[in-house]
């Protein structure tokens, strides 16, 4: 069980949170715009490296607030709040 | 001290464990292995005791050499596999948290020394004073067993591991008879008589390193391996670095029997087992572990795993460091689920919700279902009754007088702010800008997928303010979802979200004769003009000040009374109506086709699959899943959609529905099936390829014919939603 850093609670047990997958895929501007294989690249097409990866959490037991960490998920080292 | 072993009394001592106490009075067998049926006797003083198994009571497999003797205990030996006893353990386990700067693992000479040498809060622990650490995960925390009672859960900033060396057994030829024992045993036991040393070197216990991800390396000079490479916070010292252990004697497989060369005790695996293994071409350790269950017992290869490498590598003529080393996985040393769960068991497993009418209902008899973690009733029996009958008669007073249900447990997301109805827009499927404050509107949102996510009812209480409701399984997980979204996508909005499920207690007042009974216990106007369907009110009830809603969900005239949380009791018991349950609201519900998210939707249906074009607005730019609709595999047109089924008859939910008795190609299924005293025959919904298409055709469940008719069954023209005529 690895411990998050929570930019509002400092340290806490990863039981108290819940993973909000890949940062940086924001909801696009205007979906309508997309073709089918775009939409369907922002829906189902995340990366999934072996190493540092850039990802949402919410500390949904405590402050429910939503943030962002760099983990590396070979050793779960976490940098970069 | 007495205590009785396999049906015979001995004298013990205090402070004992078991194993001693058997060795000393002479008993150097009085065990048996698992697969061969070969004597078997102590042959450690600890934790890697392959042999002496004992059953004490309810609890199996424990290590005679860790069981501390009581006065009367009663110990039976067993040949490496426990009974599980079918009366409850009531022995008391709990857990402890605890977090420490310095964690140091083990006792001997350097674990002293280190938790000497240690500042801060500093926890020392070692098994031989009746605490194991059994896991070492990410972060170092930790997770050790006291006494086997005690559960403690650790976070250290730092941990030293101390964790000392293992020696090894001795190879050759009947190496599993009574009475041998490794040196570091028999010494223990002060050399009893009849006794026989055997050592093949030491290993260092390398398991929490490794369970902590730590590399391992082989050392030769040990003959074994030892910790290599660095991780976080874990320091490793004394004997567990290969430092200050002996230099193993070479090794070599002596002659005779490989067959009774035991490499495993507790799995009875030999020589020739490994031998096996490496015929049929397995060359890495891991695979000769699995091909002869080498170190799979319950002693997990505490003895067994170096000397297998040891064999293997002497066998394939390489060093042993070319074959690898076994992954060391927590628990070190066997745990029972009930230390695991602790208290957490029977009614403190998983929180019971309850609402404020609950002691009504258990007043009244009603069977109760769990729904989540709340507590429902599903039905109300009369004396005499079974679910069905009691179903038919509340079915009844719903659709000819009135009945009453507690809908207390739906969820409520109150949504305030000048951006509410942006918000409630870009949620949900339908739009919000012309609901006129005091009216509440049905609502679907979806997920981004277009899949339907949860329904409920969007209040319009004030200026600026909603309620909306949610399925009762969903309320976390909806405001959840509403949070995200505003918080990671739209921040600008100004909208503030709170929970108030558990405020309000909600009762549905159902049937024809519901204005009447309402009636006497308001002043609100209840007629059909002055409340029209969709309305809210808000006034007293039965002297409650109450937000009472015009909605039905079962298609009969009926109101929603909403009233705080703390006086739900008292209008329960003020609204003289028949009660009913879960059971038959989703007959009333199914009759009127009406779907219910989780049960007839799965995660793989539209609303348009649901019949339900009517709520997906056309004008909104977007919302969240419409884009998805126009999605090529959303857009066709054989997907799965809800219609009615009526069979010859009831079919269990879930049985598949295929074109010809004995087809394989399925069309669908079914979703949910109920006797209906309305239509007075049984009937089903069911998601069906095609199945708008297909209403007149006869498809099978099971065997059974029934007829694709359309979802709403029940008073299809809605005649019923507004009571008798005036």
């Amino acid at each position: 069980m690895i411990l998050i850093p929570c930019p509002w609670c400092g340290d806490r047990d990863e039981t108290e949170f819940s993973y909000g997958g890949q940062a940086g895929v924001p909801y696009p501007s205007d979906p309508a715009a997309l073709s089918d294989e775009e939409w369907a690249r922002f829906l189902f097409f995340r990366d999934n490296p072996r190493g540092p990866f850039r990802e949402r959490w919410v500390h949904t037991h405590g402050c429910r607030r939503w943030f962002e960490l760099t983990r590396d998920t070979l050793s779960h080292q976490i940098s970069g709040l | 001290m007495r205590f009785t072993f396999s049906g015979t009394e001995y004298e013990g001592r205090e402070g004992e464990t078991l194993a001693a106490a058997l060795v000393r009075n002479g008993v150097l067998g009085g065990f048996r292995s698992l697969y061969r049926d070969r004597p078997r006797g102590v042959y450690t003083a600890g934790e890697e005791e392959p042999n002496a198994l004992v059953q004490i009571g309810a609890r199996p497999m424990l290590r005679a050499t860790l069981v501390e003797l009581e006065d009367g205990l009663v110990a039976e030996p067993l040949a490496g596999k426990g009974r599980l006893v079918a009366a409850p353990d009531d022995t008391r386990y709990d857990t402890m948290h605890a977090h420490c700067d310095v964690l140091v693992v083990g006792a001997g000479r350097s674990g002293l020394a280190a938790a000497e040498a240690a500042s801060g809060r500093v926890l020392h622990l070692d098994g031989g004073q009746g605490t194991w650490v059994v896991g070492l995960y990410d972060d170092n925390y930790a997770i050790a067993v006291e006494h086997g009672r005690r559960l403690w859960r650790i976070r250290a900033k730092r941990i030293v591991l101390a964790t000392g060396a293992i020696e090894r057994p001795a190879i050759f030829p009947d190496n599993d008879l009574p009475g041998l024992m490794l040196a570091g045993a028999f010494q223990r036991y002060g050399r009893p008589v009849g006794a026989t040393p055997v050592s093949a070197g030491w290993s260092p216990r390398v398991h929490l390193w490794s369970q902590a991800r730590g590399r391992l390396r082989w050392d030769d000079r040990t003959g074994a391996p030892v910790p290599d490479g660095e991780l976080r916070g874990i320091e490793c010292v004394g004997t567990l670095t290969g430092e200050g252990l002996p230099e193993a004697p070479a090794f070599a497989l002596p002659d005779g029997d490989e067959d009774a060369m035991f490499v495993d005790l507790e799995r009875d695996s030999t020589v020739a087992d490994v031998r096996r293994a490496i015929g049929a071409g397995l060359r890495s350790v891991e695979h000769v572990k699995r091909y002869t269950t080498i170190g799979t017992g319950s002693e997990q290869g505490k003895l067994a795993n170096v000397n297998a490498i040891r064999v293997a590598a002497e066998l394939l003529q390489v060093p042993p460091g070319e074959l690898g080393t076994t992954t060391f996985r927590p628990p070190y040393l066997p745990v029972s689920f009930a230390l695991v769960a602790g208290r957490q068991r029977g009614e403190l497993f998983d929180p019971v919700r309850v609402t404020p009418i609950h002691p009504a209902h258990v007043n009244s008899g009603a069977v109760f279902e769990d729904v989540g973690q709340w507590k429902r009733p599903r039905f109300f029996p009369r004396a005499g009754e079974d679910m069905d009958a009691a179903v038919r008669r509340e079915c009844a007073a719903a659709r000819e007088s009135v009945a009453k249900m507690d809908a207390t447990t739906l969820g409520k997301v109150d949504v305030q702010g000048p951006d509410a109805v942006e918000f409630l827009n870009r949620m949900y499927t339908n739009a919000f800008d012309s609901l006129a404050v005091g009216m509440c509107r049905y609502a679907v949102m979806c997920t981004l997928d277009g899949m339907v996510f949860d329904d409920g009812v969007v209040m319009h209480v004030g200026e600026q303010r909603f309620v909306c409701t949610t399925t009762t399984g969903n309320a976390a997980p909806v405001l959840a979802w509403m949070e995200e979204w505003l918080q990671t996508e739209w921040p600008e909005l100004r909208v503030w979200l709170t929970s108030v499920t558990e405020q309000w207690a909600t009762v549905a007042v159902v049937g024809p004769d519901s204005r009447a009974l309402l009636a006497g216990l308001t002043a609100i106007p209840l007629g059909r003009e002055a409340f029209p369907f969709m309305a809210i009110r808000e006034g007293a009830v039965a002297g409650i000040p109450a937000r009472v809603c015009r909605v039905s969900f079962s298609g009969e005239l009926a109101y929603e009374v909403n009233v705080d949380g703390r006086r739900g009791l008292e209008l329960w018991q003020a609204l003289d109506a028949t009660p009913y349950g879960t059971e038959t609201m989703h007959v009333l519900r199914a009759e009127k086709g009406y779907p219910i998210v989780g049960q007839d939707t799965d995660g793989t249906v539209t609303p348009q699959d649901l019949g339900m074009d009517w709520i997906v607005s056309k004008a909104k730019l977007d919302f969240i899943g419409k884009r998805s609709f126009s999605r090529a595999d959303t857009a066709r047109l054989d997907r799965k959609q809800l219609v009615g089924l009526l069979p010859a008859e009831r079919v269990p939910e879930g049985t598949q529905l295929v074109a010809e008795p004995g087809d394989a190609a399925m069309l669908g299924h079914v979703t949910s099936s109920y006797d209906s005293v309305a239509l007075g025959s049984p009937f089903a919904l069911a998601l069906v390829r095609s199945g708008r298409e297909r209403i007149g055709e006869i498809v099978y469940a099971d065997g059974i014919a029934a007829e694709i008719v359309d979802s709403v069954l029940y008073d299809p023209e809605g005649a019923r939603r507004d009571g008798r005529p005036a």
